[in-house]
C-alpha cells in the first residue's frame, strides 16, 4: 500500500500493521485484505468519498415552501446570499457565507415572510476531505408558518472565523461556545467565547476528525482488546 | 491609662500643656471613611453552589454573586459530566449508537433512542412497522411520566417537601418495573433500534401497563392534595423564576417551561412523528410563566400521557416490531432470561446449526453493520424537558459521520441567569428545579 499515507489517522500515530483504524475509513477494496488472500479482484476498488465533493445545488423549483423561503431571503439580501441551496430528504439547506451569518439570521428572524423565531440548534461538523472543512449548521424553526430550514456555512482551518449569531438568537450563546470548544470555530462578536464542556486548559478540539478518540487496551482472560479506535474495521 | 500606651494612637494624639496633658480626639474623617467604603460592594459574596450539592440537580455548578440574600449574578458552569457521547458514536455502528445516546439524558432514555432512530430511519428512507411505532409511543409516554415524577420528586425535596420525593420515586419504580419486564433493563435500555424496537412486549406487558394506568390517577390526586393547596409550596413557587414567552423563545427554551408561559408549542402536535396525529390529547398550558405554572403543567402532562398510553394499548395489533429488511434488522427475537435480556435460543439454533449463510449474514450485520446513504437530517421529538433534536450526518458508511444532540437540558440551563438574577438565593434552587435539567443530557 504505497499510496496510503504513512500516518493514516493524522494523529501522529500510525495504525498497527495493515488494520485500518476505525476513525478514518478509506473507501478502498473489500474485505480488508491488502496484501494476499484477496482473490476477488475487488481489492483495487476505490470508492469516491461522498462527502469530499463540492456541494451541488438542487435544481429549482425546490417545491413546497422552500422556494418561498429562498426567494424571500434573496429579495432581502441579494441573490448572492445563497451560495448553494440543497433539498435532501424533504429538508432545505441553505449554504451561506461565514461572514454573513448574523445578517442572514436577523433577516430570517425579523422578515414578515420568513419569521423564523426559534433557533433550535447550532452545531459543527468536520469534513476533513473538503477545503473548507469546518462547517457550522444552524437549524431554524418558524412557529408562525410551521417551517424548518437549515443554514450551513463552512470555513477552513487557516481562518476559522464565523460571525456570531448570539445577538440575534441568544440561545446560540452556549451552542457557539460548544462549537468553538469541540471544533475550534471562532465566532466573531460572541460576548465570551470560552470552552464550555471541556476544561478551560484543554488543548485541541475533540470533535475534529483528526483528534483521536483515545482509550486504553483492556485485558480480559489473557486477551488484550484494543481501544475502540484501534480495533479492526470491517469495511 | 498611661501616656506611653497611647503614644501611637492616631485618633487621640496627646500633648502636654500648662493645664496638664490634653488628648485631642479627632474624628473628622469618619464621613470620608464611610463614604470610601461601599457597604453594598463590601457585602457582595461570591458563593460557589456545586458542582457537588444536593440541590443543584446533579453536577451543575452555579457561581452566584450575592448581596445579602439577593442574587446579583449567576454564572452556570457545566461540563462536569461530559462523556464524549457524540464522539464515541463515530466509532460504533449505527445500531450500536442507541446504547450511547440512551445514556445522555438518563431520565428520558426512550426519547434519546427514538430521536436517534428516527434520524437514522430518515437517512435510510425506511418506515418502521405499525406495531413498533405504537410501542414506541407507549414507551415514550411511560418515560415522560417517569421523568416528570422525578421532576416533581426532586423539586419537592429541594423545597423541603420530602414526602413528595418518596412518593415520586415510589411511583416511578412502577414504570421502571414495566421497562424491566419489557426489555430487561430499568434505565439505559437501548430498546428502540433503527428499524423498530429490540423486541415485542412480553405476554403480561399490556396488563402491567393497564394496571399502572388504573393506579396513577389516584397518585396524582394525592400529589395535588399534598402540594397544590399547600401554602408553603405556593409561596415557594408562585411568582418565582419568571420567564415569559419572548424570553423563552430568545433563549430557545422549549417544553413545559415554554408551555407554562402560555405558548402551546408541542412537537407532538406541531410536527407529529410516530403517528402522534392519531392520538387524542390536550397540550396543557398556563399563563403564570413561573415555577408554579411549570409544576401544574407537568402534573397535567402526566394525565395526558396516561390518555395517550391508553389509546396506544387499544391500537396495538399483532405484527412485526422490526422492519422486514434483513439487511437492516438486527434479530428482534431476543428472549428474557432470569438474568435479563439475552439471545434467542431459536435464533442461535438457526445460525449455528441450520444455515451457514444465516451465520455469515448475522456476523456481517453485527460486526460491520449496515450502510446508510450519505446526507444529513435533523429530527426532533418532544422530550419531557423540551425539544430533543438529532442532527445526523452520514458519509455512506456503516458508522455515523457525525451526530449532534440538541439537548433541551443544555439549552434550557442558559435561562438560569435570566430567571434568578435579582431574586433571592432560595429561589435559584426553586427556579433551577423548575427547569428540570438533567446534567447527563446537558453535558453529553
Amino acid at each position: 500500500m504505497s499510496t496510503e499515507p504513512a500516518d493514516p489517522t493524522g494523529t501522529g500515530e500510525s495504525g498497527p500493521g495493515d488494520v485500518q483504524p476505525v476513525g478514518v475509513q478509506r473507501q478502498k477494496g473489500l474485505f480488508g485484505a491488502t496484501d494476499t488472500g484477496d482473490t476477488s479482484g475487488f481489492g483495487g476498488l476505490v470508492r469516491a468519498a461522498p462527502l469530499g465533493a463540492e456541494i451541488a445545488s438542487t435544481a429549482e423549483p425546490l417545491g413546497g415552501y422552500f422556494d418561498e423561503v429562498v426567494g424571500a431571503l434573496r429579495d432581502l439580501l441579494g441573490d448572492d446570499v445563497t451560495r448553494a441551496v440543497v433539498v435532501d430528504r424533504g429538508e432545505l439547506t441553505i449554504y451561506i457565507a461565514p461572514d454573513r451569518t448574523a445578517e442572514v439570521c436577523k433577516a430570517m428572524r425579523d422578515d414578515e415572510a420568513l419569521r423564523f423565531e426559534l433557533c433550535n440548534s447550532v452545531s459543527g461538523v468536520d469534513y476533513p476531505d473538503r477545503r473548507n472543512r469546518l462547517h457550522v449548521v444552524y437549524q431554524l424553526t418558524s412557529m408562525t408558518y410551521r417551517r424548518q430550514v437549515r443554514l450551513e456555512t463552512a470555513v477552513g482551518l487557516d481562518h476559522p472565523v464565523v460571525q456570531s449569531v448570539a445577538a440575534v438568537y441568544p440561545t446560540a450563546d452556549w451552542q457557539e461556545r460548544e462549537a468553538y470548544d469541540m471544533f475550534g470555530v471562532v465566532f466573531e462578536g460572541h460576548p465570551h467565547l470560552t470552552r464550555i464542556l471541556m476544561p478551560d486548559d484543554w488543548e485541541g478540539h475533540p470533535q475534529r476528525k483528526d483528534y483521536p478518540l483515545g482509550g486504553i487496551a483492556v485485558e480480559y482472560k489473557g486477551a488484550h482488546i484494543p481501544p475502540p479506535d484501534e480495533r479492526r474495521a470491517y469495511k | 491609662m498611661t501616656a506611653t500606651e497611647n503614644a501611637q494612637d492616631a485618633y487621640a494624639a496627646e500633648r502636654d500643656t500648662t493645664e496638664g496633658r490634653v488628648y485631642t480626639v479627632t474624628g473628622g474623617d469618619w464621613d470620608e471613611l464611610v463614604a470610601s467604603v461601599d457597604p453594598v460592594n463590601e457585602e457582595r459574596l461570591i458563593v460557589n453552589l456545586g458542582p457537588q450539592h444536593p440541590s443543584t440537580h446533579g453536577v451543575l455548578r452555579l457561581v452566584c454573586e450575592l448581596e445579602g440574600e439577593t442574587v446579583r449574578s449567576v454564572r452556570p458552569v457545566i461540563g462536569y459530566l461530559h462523556t464524549g457521547i457524540e464522539k464515541n458514536l463515530e466509532y460504533r455502528t449505527w445500531t450500536q449508537g442507541t446504547t450511547f445516546v440512551t445514556r445522555a439524558d438518563y431520565l428520558a432514555p426512550i426519547f434519546n433512542e427514538t430521536a436517534y432512530c428516527l434520524a437514522v430511519e430518515k437517512l435510510l428512507g425506511i418506515e418502521v412497522p405499525r406495531r413498533a411505532e405504537v410501542i414506541r409511543v407507549i414507551m415514550m409516554e411511560l418515560n415522560r411520566i417517569s421523568s416528570h415524577l422525578v421532576a416533581l420528586a426532586t423539586t419537592g425535596m429541594e423545597l423541603g417537601a420530602l414526602s413528595m420525593m418518596i412518593y415520586g420515586f415510589r411511583d416511578r419504580e412502577k414504570i421502571l418495573d414495566i421497562f424491566e419486564a419489557v426489555c430487561g433493563l430499568r434505565m439505559n435500555m437501548a430498546y428502540v433500534r433503527p428499524g423498530g424496537v429490540s423486541q415485542d412486549l412480553p405476554r403480561d406487558g399490556v396488563q402491567m401497563i393497564r394496571d399502572f394506568i388504573d393506579y396513577m390517577p389516584q397518585g396524582l390526586d394525592d400529589y395535588e392534595g399534598l402540594l397544590t393547596g399547600n401554602a408553603i409550596w405556593q409561596e415557594r413557587t408562585q411568582g418565582v423564576a419568571y420567564l415569559d414567552v419572548s424570553g423563552c423563545l430568545a433563549l430557545g427554551v422549549t417544553g413545559p417551561v415554554l408551555r407554562s408561559a402560555g405558548l402551546p408549542w408541542d412537537l407532538r402536535k406541531t410536527q407529529p412523528y410516530c403517528g402522534y396525529e392519531e392520538y387524542d390529547f390536550e397540550v396543557p398550558t398556563h399563563n403564570g410563566a413561573d415555577a408554579w405554572a411549570r409544576y401544574l403543567v407537568r402534573l397535567e402532562e402526566i394525565r395526558q400521557s396516561l390518555r395517550i398510553i391508553e389509546q396506544g394499548l387499544d391500537k396495538l395489533e399483532p405484527g412485526p416490531v422490526m422492519v422486514e429488511d434483513k439487511k437492516i434488522a438486527w434479530p428482534a427475537q431476543l428472549a428474557l432470561g432470569g438474568d435479563g435480556m439475552g439471545n434467542s435460543l431459536n435464533h442461535i439454533r438457526h445460525i449455528m446449526s441450520q444455515s451457514m449463510e444465516a451465520l455469515i449474514h448475522h456476523f456481517k450485520l453485527v460486526t460491520e453493520g449496515f450502510r446508510v446513504p450519505a446526507g444529513q437530517v435533523y429530527t426532533a421529538v418532544e422530550a419531557p424537558r423540551g425539544e430533543l433534536g438529532i442532527h445526523a450526518v452520514s458519509d455512506g458508511g456503516t458508522r455515523p459521520f457525525r451526530v449532534h444532540m440538541r439537548e433541551p437540558s443544555f439549552i434550557n440551563l442558559q435561562a438560569i441567569p435570566a430567571i434568578s438574577e435579582g431574586g433571592l438565593l432560595a429561589d435559584v434552587i426553586a427556579g433551577g428545579a423548575s427547569l428540570d435539567p438533567v446534567m447527563g443530557g446537558c453535558d453529553r
